[in-house]
């Protein structure tokens, strides 16, 4: 079982609320990192609007992120990209059952409160907006509703669960259409996850205390992933994924679920597209299922996609080192 | 021969409702082969069925696509024991209703004679942990974790409520069905899932 527990003590996030016949508790790592859970093996999609929450929703989406642009329109327009309407957010939330999430930028710290506020049901620290702080990131303890983060290691990984993610998505290129990277990130990742596993089992713990160094995160963290061989949170892949196959070959990487960012959005097939990427996740292991996906959307209706190789704004490299 | 236990496997928290059936098995010392199934074809064969939490509306939609949905509903009509967990316990309704989107187009088995108000406690935010007690099978205290959770707003009269909070229906019991809005498999207390796997064992002769 991936661990639900990993709490720091006393962390502000975390309310205990008690009368004479109940004693409740809100923002437990339980319930944060329990959220997650609930979205295993399903497809989170990026939206701009009430309609396109709809059609999320309607193809089975298990939840929407909501931006103000989707990410390949925030790589055209340049300038700041910024958290989104609050009006629009509500408005959907107000509209559709599953959850909804919103983005906020990395370090944003008063963006984040205002998320919180606004009671979306998770918040995703993200390198698609502008960074507000190039050193920190937000100590997500410090909130009752969940984060997620994205990463491209295994050490920018960790070191956000000790900042208190609930959830993590590897990068890829976000708004390219282009899956390499996501591709590159999670076989990253799942190779030092082998490697710290493997010192793990050899007992060597002098070892282990110097990839903890490398990593430039806690023992104890490092301790408790290498034990288990996985990340201790949900872990999705996201960043340029635009066809089932797309999905169905993350989810063969042990990847937990999918992240759509302007893959269906940007296509002209939106409607069938959702729908197909969420078979393609969901019958990831029955390849004439993916094919039957496949067959729903019509590749010269695919978001065109970009060269990872020729674009002036690497947004994976955003809080990479921090 | 020997029983074989399945997790729904469509979407959601499927491992953990293996590794509680399988630590129940083991601590019940009961043999019975657990799996995660997704097709009709496997549900078949089943003894016993959990529907784990995850999205209801995804969850149905998607085992209405491979048809492993009437599959699931034949079998508990012909007696076996169903377990549905927050989503599981939407599906497993003839009713429900969001809190405040109101009336949803969703499959549901259509089985379990209550109304469902989806999303009843408010967002993740208003997600909670409380202690609260299954008396009528033995439990008298158990660490709910309710996420996003569902309630029963109304029972039919087949219906047997095995418990409430704050005046909130959350779990019931209908003949070889069982409910709960909230989630046993996030806990390391295993005592619900040891009554459905001998509710399992039971309903073979």
């Amino acid at each position: 079982m991936i661990p639900l527990s990993g709490d720091i003590p006393n962390s502000k996030g975390e309310i205990k609320e008690a009368n004479e016949m109940t004693s409740i508790s809100r923002g437990t790592s339980t319930l944060k990192r329990g959220f997650a859970h609930m979205l295993k093996n399903g497809v989170v999609m990026d939206v701009t609007t009430v309609e396109q929450a709809l059609i999320a929703e309607e193809a089975g989406a298990v939840s929407v992120m909501v931006l103000d642009k989707l990410p390949s329109d925030v790589r055209k327009a340049g300038g700041v990209a910024r958290t989104a309407s609050i009006r629009i957010i509500q408005e959907i939330m107000d509209n559709v059952t599953i959850p909804v999430m919103a983005k906020c930028r990395i370090g944003h710290v008063y963006e984040a409160n205002v998320l919180a506020e606004t009671n979306v049901d998770m918040i995703d620290e993200s390198e698609v907006l502008t960074p507000a702080d190039e050193y920190h990131h937000i100590w997500k303890w410090d909130y009752t509703t969940p984060f997620v983060n994205g990463a491209r290691s295994l050490g920018e990984a960790l070191r956000r669960v000790e900042e208190g993610a609930a959830m993590i998505r590897t990068k890829g290129e976000p708004g390219t259409g282009n899956v390499a990277e996501a591709i590159t990130h999670i076989k990253k990742v799942n190779d030092e996850l082998r490697a710290i596993k493997s010192i793990y089992d050899s007992g060597d713990k002098q070892d282990l205390v110097k990839m903890a160094r490398e990593l430039k995160v806690s023992y104890s963290l490092v301790e408790e992933t290498a034990k288990i061989g996985r990340l201790p949170v949900v872990n999705f892949a996201a960043g340029g994924i635009a066809t089932p196959a797309d999905a169905a070959y993350l989810m063969s990487l042990g990847c937990d679920g999918i992240f759509v960012g302007s893959g269906i959005f940007k296509a002209e097939d939106a409607k069938e597209r959702a729908r197909a990427v969420v078979l393609a996740t969901t019958f990831w292991e029955e390849p004439d299922k993916v094919k039957e996906a496949q067959k729903m959307i019509d590749e010269r209706q695919s978001i065109l996609g970009l060269d990872v190789k020729d674009l002036e704004l690497k947004m994976q490299e955003r809080g990479g080192s921090a | 021969m020997t029983l074989n236990i399945g997790v729904l496997a469509i979407q959601g928290d499927v491992t953990e409702n293996f590794l509680s059936v399988m630590a129940s098995l083991n601590e019940l010392g009961i043999d019975a082969a657990v799996s995660q199934v997704k097709t009709a074809e496997q549900i078949s064969k089943l003894d016993g069925l959990i529907i784990p939490g995850g999205e209801s509306t995804m969850i149905g939609q998607m085992s209405l696509v491979n048809g492993a949905l009437k599959t699931i509903k034949e079998k508990i009509e012909s007696g076996m024991p169903v377990f549905g967990i927050c989503a599981g316990m939407i599906l497993l309704s003839k009713n429900s209703k969001d809190r405040v989107v109101g009336d949803v187009e969703q499959p549901l088995l259509d089985l379990l004679d209550v109304k469902i108000e989806r999303n009843s406690f408010g967002r993740q935010k208003d997600s909670f942990e409380a202690e609260i007690s299954i008396e009528p099978i033995g439990i008298s205290s158990f660490n709910g974790v309710f996420i996003r959770a569902p309630s029963v707003s109304e029972v039919g009269k087949d219906v047997q409520i095995l418990a409430k909070f704050e005046e909130k229906i959350v779990s019931v019991k209908q003949g070889n069905i069982i409910a709960t809005a909230f989630h046993p498999e996030l806990t390391r207390d295993i005592s619900l899932h040891k009554s459905f796997v001998q509710m399992v064992k039971d309903s073979k002769p």
